[in-house]
């Protein structure tokens, strides 16, 4: 199970300083170029959309976490993501709170509720799990329309962006910028980490053979359990940032149609790579974006990456250029 | 005026009987959807859409060729079922033998696409459809006021179900139907014609849900989100009720379509959720649902 990772720290060499993270050499240089194109990119591309792209790239990252290590499909992560949402921008408006202690609070929501739900859905893998995790995503998603704090159709607006632990204020678009840049590395980071760590070797092992996992001794439950909470408070972090960076949180972000966005983004990017979902996530809001203009052909385009991402593109993006390269990306 | 629990009578039986309603149309719903489980493995998300197209067939056919509701009561299922064959045939075979989570995310991304086109071209408002002048009107129980369509709606789904359940459990094609599902290769050296059995089986169900499209026309109105909000709380009545159990789905749906009207009376804020709290209920106590096989 252990250290069997290219980049692994081997006795009597002096250990790569990317090894940390366990990243292989590949994985290095993969990272360095997204690093260079964050900061590249508010001086190319309007920052607003870049900082969309990021928050629905870490909540496609939690996800993957789910869906390409532990081998299960949640279709209604947009729960978590909308009770972040929610939780951090009340707090801000209502509550006066700082913004980086509500960003933390609404990845603690996601993560509570990611424990609840957790709990009763792991019990059933495969279509089932997919099916409950939808019913549970719609039972918030409900209850969000009913409870007062969510100001129904309204949502909460004019959330004012405030200061990062009192010390940073983000007003600015680019102070906003470097701070929700600041957030998706770091929890980027935790989730590579969890992937490479023996715990995500065992979620591996579970996804290619539960039967054999349980037979090795380990409690499977708890494993995946764990993998659920952690995505679900990764993805109440990225509902968070990205209630701060716009200011609203609304009905939209808890919908059903969010879960299926954030399935779509990781689908279309690679289920099981690290850098897929962030690919899948700009190739989406891109698509978005751009159609934005045209109604209903957002929803239409959607159903047809989707179609063909099944039919045909199975691996995605990053999945079919690594298997080309045979590399690990 | 008589009083129970009290709230008064007609009401109560008024808010079971539009509970009765919803649960007809969840029972016909999930019904397909277990009748496609059953036969190919894959849960069927565009079941909403096939649904909201048999409400648009039904539509069509009056607005423009002037059939009424009953050519379209028999017409409306045998279109969308013909359209269920050729989404089989073109799409949905080519995943037979991969992760069943696939067909879940196919259909998934068919219901976007069907329900984006009628969005893009009839609008998100609602269309009036007008039911046929035989059910007009009603009778007066004494306790309450029956609405002769909605009693019709009841009673069709209940024979719609109970003919589904005979002919699957019953009747020899219903015993060959069982046969594939259990071993589709060994039923094909029988020289049984599985993949046409299991298209048919798919256009079968396709043709339920634009049934269910039909009879709902008349009571919604006919638009094109109309079964996209329905179809997961049809999940949650189908994960209640046990997967792909055809007895389990239809007990499960009309139990809960009840629940959900008496809940409409008594907190009509939980209304809405009632139905995916008792699953939740149901899943910490029988996690293979009601009338599930234990896994």
């Amino acid at each position: 199970m252990a250290g069997g990772e290219a980049g692994a720290v081997t006795v009597g060499r002096i250990p790569a300083p990317w090894s940390l993270f366990g990243f292989s050499r590949t994985e290095a240089i993969g990272f360095a170029v997204l690093l260079a194109a964050i900061i590249v990119a508010p001086g190319v591309i309007y920052p607003i959309f870049v900082m969309k792209v990021l928050c629905f790239a870490l909540f496609a990252c939690a996800f993957n976490l789910l869906v390409g290590y532990a081998g299960l499909l949640s279709f209604g992560h947009a729960a978590y993501f909308g009770i972040g949402s929610y939780v951090a921008a009340w707090l801000v408006r209502y509550a006066g709170f700082d913004s980086g202690v509500a960003i933390l609070i609404g990845g603690l929501a996601g993560g509570l509720l990611g424990l609840a739900f957790g709990t009763i859905s792991i019990r059933r893998s495969g279509l089932q799990f997919a099916m409950i995790t939808l019913a549970l995503g719609q039972l918030v998603y409900f209850f969000c329309v009913e409870a007062p704090f969510t100001h129904g159709e309204n949502g909460i607006q004019q959330v004012p962006r405030g200061r990062l632990f009192g010390l940073v204020d983000l007003h600015t678009d680019m102070a906003m910028y470097w701070v929700t840049a600041g957030i998706f590395l770091i929890f980027f980071l935790v989730v590579h980490r969890a992937i490479h760590s023996p715990f995500g070797q065992v979620l591996k092992a579970i996804r290619e053979s539960e039967p054999r996992a349980t037979s090795l001794g380990y409690s499977t439950d708890r494993y995946k359990l764990l993998a659920f909470v952690l995505s679900c408070a990764i993805s109440g972090i990225a509902g968070a940032t990205m209630a701060i960076v716009f200011g609203i949180a609304t009905l939209t972000d808890v919908h059903f149609s969010m879960s299926g966005e954030v399935v779509l983004m990781t689908l279309v990017g690679g289920m099981g790579t690290i850098f897929g979902p962030i690919i899948g996530a700009l190739v989406i809001v891109g698509i978005e974006t751009y159609l934005a203009q045209f109604g209903d052909w957002v929803m239409i385009s959607q159903g047809i990456v989707f179609v063909i991402c099944v039919l045909v593109f199975r691996r995605g993006i990053v999945g079919e250029i690594a298997g080309r390269l045979r590399l690990a990306l | 005026m008589i009083m129970i629990f009290g709230i008064p009578a007609p009401l109560l039986f008024g808010q079971f009987l539009l509970g009765l309603i919803n649960g007809a149309f969840y029972a016909l719903l999930s019904l397909g959807l277990a009748v496609i489980f059953g036969m190919l493995g894959i849960i069927n998300f565009a079941h909403g859409a096939l649904f909201m197209v048999g409400a648009f067939a039904a539509w069509f056919l009056l607005h423009y060729l002037g059939v009424g509701y009953w050519g379209a009561l028999v017409l409306a299922p045998l279109i969308v079922g013909v359209f269920g064959l050729l989404l089989e045939r073109t799409t949905i075979r080519r995943l037979y033998g991969t992760d069943p989570v696939y067909g879940l995310l196919l259909t998934f991304g068919l219901a976007l696409i069907i329900v984006g086109a009628f969005t893009n071209t009839f609008g998100s408002s609602g269309m009036p459809y007008q039911g046929p002048e035989l059910l007009s009107g009603g009778y007066n129980l004494g306790f309450m006021f029956l609405p002769t369509y909605r009693g019709w709606v009841v009673v069709l789904s209940l024979v719609l179900c109970t003919g589904t359940w005979f002919v699957i459990e019953k009747t020899p094609i219903g015993a060959r139907l069982r046969a594939a599902t259990e071993n589709a290769s060994l039923v094909q050296a029988f020289g049984v014609n599985v993949s046409r059995m299991v298209s048919l089986t798919y256009a079968g169900g396709a043709a339920l849900a634009a049934v269910a499209g039909v009879l709902a026309a008349p009571i919604y109105s006919v638009d094109p989100n109309m079964g996209s909000n329905l179809i997961i709380t049809v999940f949650a009545v189908v994960v209640i009720g046990g997967m792909g159990s055809i007895l389990g789905s239809i007990v499960a749906g009309f139990g809960l379509g009840v629940v959900e009207g008496l809940t409409e009376v008594f907190y009509p804020q939980a209304s809405t959720t009632v139905v995916f709290l008792v699953m939740v209920i149901v899943l910490l106590i029988r996690p293979s649902g009601l009338f599930g096989r234990a896994a």
